[in-house]
């Protein structure tokens, strides 16, 4: 039983999206796999449902938002660091590691 | 509920939900002239709007002639320098047909700045007087055309605040109005999902190529319609920023596509095609969110609805902006400044149905005349910039 404040948005998706933040070291449950976070996940952020290959397109919503740059196992944060879009890529700006996180 | 919605009465038979009076400049050379004028008279509802370029426009000019004709205006008046190639004369010639008071000034015929302050200053008082007896009549929901966009989006946005005004529009879809959502540089990757919804299959095909014309045009410039605030809060690509905006358009049948200014013919939803036509130039298709907000009112909304999860502030000239916040820790954060608090959902306090029905409701009230917190705040954002638009294909909109 996948951990409440994990949302399943659609059956197909291989995603979970955290309700609210989930503190680094939290032990979750994803499906029937017990894991433990490796970062604080913030809310509205993504995790992998399950295992995902190299290239493979990430679901949410059952819609693909992006592909795999990387494999990424169960339970790790799915974001701008393994995964692109298949359109244009995301940009980010660096930013000094004193700015206040809102 | 709240009290009956009342209208001031237009000639074309439109009804505005405000009485304001407008103040435009005609390029930025009399903008500080404009500004001084409306900061002169900050207890009524008089707004400043303008282009700033010197060079002409077709999509500017018309563009000012839908924003100075909108149900919500009641008076118009005009500030030119004297030199610049914006058309005032076809712009007063339009506003005077359209029933309003139009006055223009130019700064370089009468008097230099002062002299001109003055003159706009008496103008203006003027025409306060004369609208604060303005009658209304009642107006009724099928009557109203709302816009909705989204800015600051998070990964709540499509889980939460995006979804509930999806359930709004489809409430007021089924009451006869007129829904408007965008933008086409935000639908990638939804442009299947949102055909198969089209009214017909020309318009289907019309819809998918407008987002292709999108993809097309922000690769061109090399960066997507997506900010950095976008990342840092847990949307990683623009097709995961444009599944959470589709839900926006909530689930009724599409009717048609309008360009910017573009009024729809009647009820039903729309989609708001921004991006030019043609061969990429002037830069951005909407360089903020206030560009699409003025845009969403050149076609007629009576006011938008802006969804955010990381925290816009912007209200809008001439057109109320109702905030709907689709995360509760930025809602505690700046409550003051939000009218909807849609990310309770993620906390289990109420549902999307409930939460549709919330902003149903305020739209209602706020068309009878509550204030929304930035109009309160006195947010009256604005801006217009070149761009180019061909006409919409034949398919586009229900005959």
């Amino acid at each position: 039983m996948t951990d409440p404040r994990l949302l399943l948005l659609s059956p197909q998706d291989n995603i979970l999206v955290a309700r609210e933040p989930i503190p680094a070291g939290e032990a979750v449950v994803v499906g029937d796999h017990p894991v433990t976070l490796a970062a604080r996940l913030d809310r509205g952020h993504k995790i992998a449902r399950q295992a995902i290959r190299t290239g493979e397109k990430i679901l949410k919503y059952g819609a693909p938002i992006g592909s795999a740059t990387q494999a990424i196992a169960i339970g790790d944060s799915v974001h701008i660091h393994n995964i692109k879009s298949d359109y244009t890529a995301t940009h980010v700006i660096a930013k000094p590691t004193t700015e206040a996180k809102p | 509920m709240s009290s009956p919605m009342r209208g001031y009465p237009r000639a074309d038979g439109r009804k505005g939900i405000r009485n304001v009076v407008a103040v435009a400049y005609l390029v930025e050379c009399a903008h500080h002239v404009s500004r001084e004028i409306v900061a002169s008279a900050r207890d009524g509802d008089v707004h400043l709007i303008g282009f700033p370029g010197c060079y002409p426009n077709a999509y500017a000019q018309q563009m000012m002639e839908k924003l100075c004709t909108h149900p919500n205006i009641g008076a118009v008046l005009l500030l030119s320098l004297g030199c610049e190639s914006f058309n005032k004369f076809s712009l007063a010639d339009i506003v005077e047909k359209s029933g309003r008071p139009v006055h223009t000034l130019t700064i370089q015929n009468d008097g230099g700045s002062l002299k001109t302050i003055k003159a706009g200053q008496a103008w203006v008082q003027e025409q306060l007087a004369a609208l604060r007896d303005a009658p209304t009549v009642p107006m009724a929901v099928e009557e109203l055309i709302i816009g909705t966009v989204c800015g600051g989006s998070d990964g709540t946005s499509g889980l939460t605040g995006n979804p509930a005004v999806g359930r709004a529009f489809d409430t007021l879809v089924s009451a006869g109005a007129t829904c408007i959502f965008e933008e086409t540089g935000e639908l990638i990757g939804c442009e299947e999902i949102m055909a198969s919804r089209a009214v017909t299959p020309e318009l289907g095909d019309e819809l998918r190529a407008s987002v292709a014309k999108a993809a097309t045009y922000y690769a061109t410039l090399g960066y997507g319609s997506f900010a950095p605030g976008n990342a840092d809060g847990g949307l990683s690509t623009i097709e995961e920023k444009s599944m959470g905006a589709y839900a926006k358009s909530g689930s009724s049948p599409i009717s048609g596509i309008v360009k910017p200014g573009t009024v729809p013919p009647r009820g039903g939803l729309y989609l708001m095609d921004v991006v030019p036509d043609g061969e990429v130039r002037y830069g951005f298709p909407n360089i903020s969110d206030t560009a699409e907000i003025v845009e969403l009112i050149a076609s007629g909304s009576h006011m938008t609805l802006f969804v955010t999860g990381r925290g816009s502030v912007v209200g809008s000239a001439i057109a109320p902006v109702i905030k709907v916040c689709a995360n509760p820790d930025t809602y505690r954060r700046m409550e003051d400044d939000m009218d909807v608090d849609a990310g309770r959902i993620l906390e289990g306090a109420a549902s999307l149905d409930e939460v549709g029905a919330e902003i149903f409701e305020l739209i209602q009230s706020v068309a009878a005349g509550a204030q929304t917190k930035s109009e309160a705040l006195g947010h009256r954002e604005f801006i217009l910039t070149y761009k180019s638009f061909e006409p919409a294909g034949p398919a586009c909109l229900p005959s």
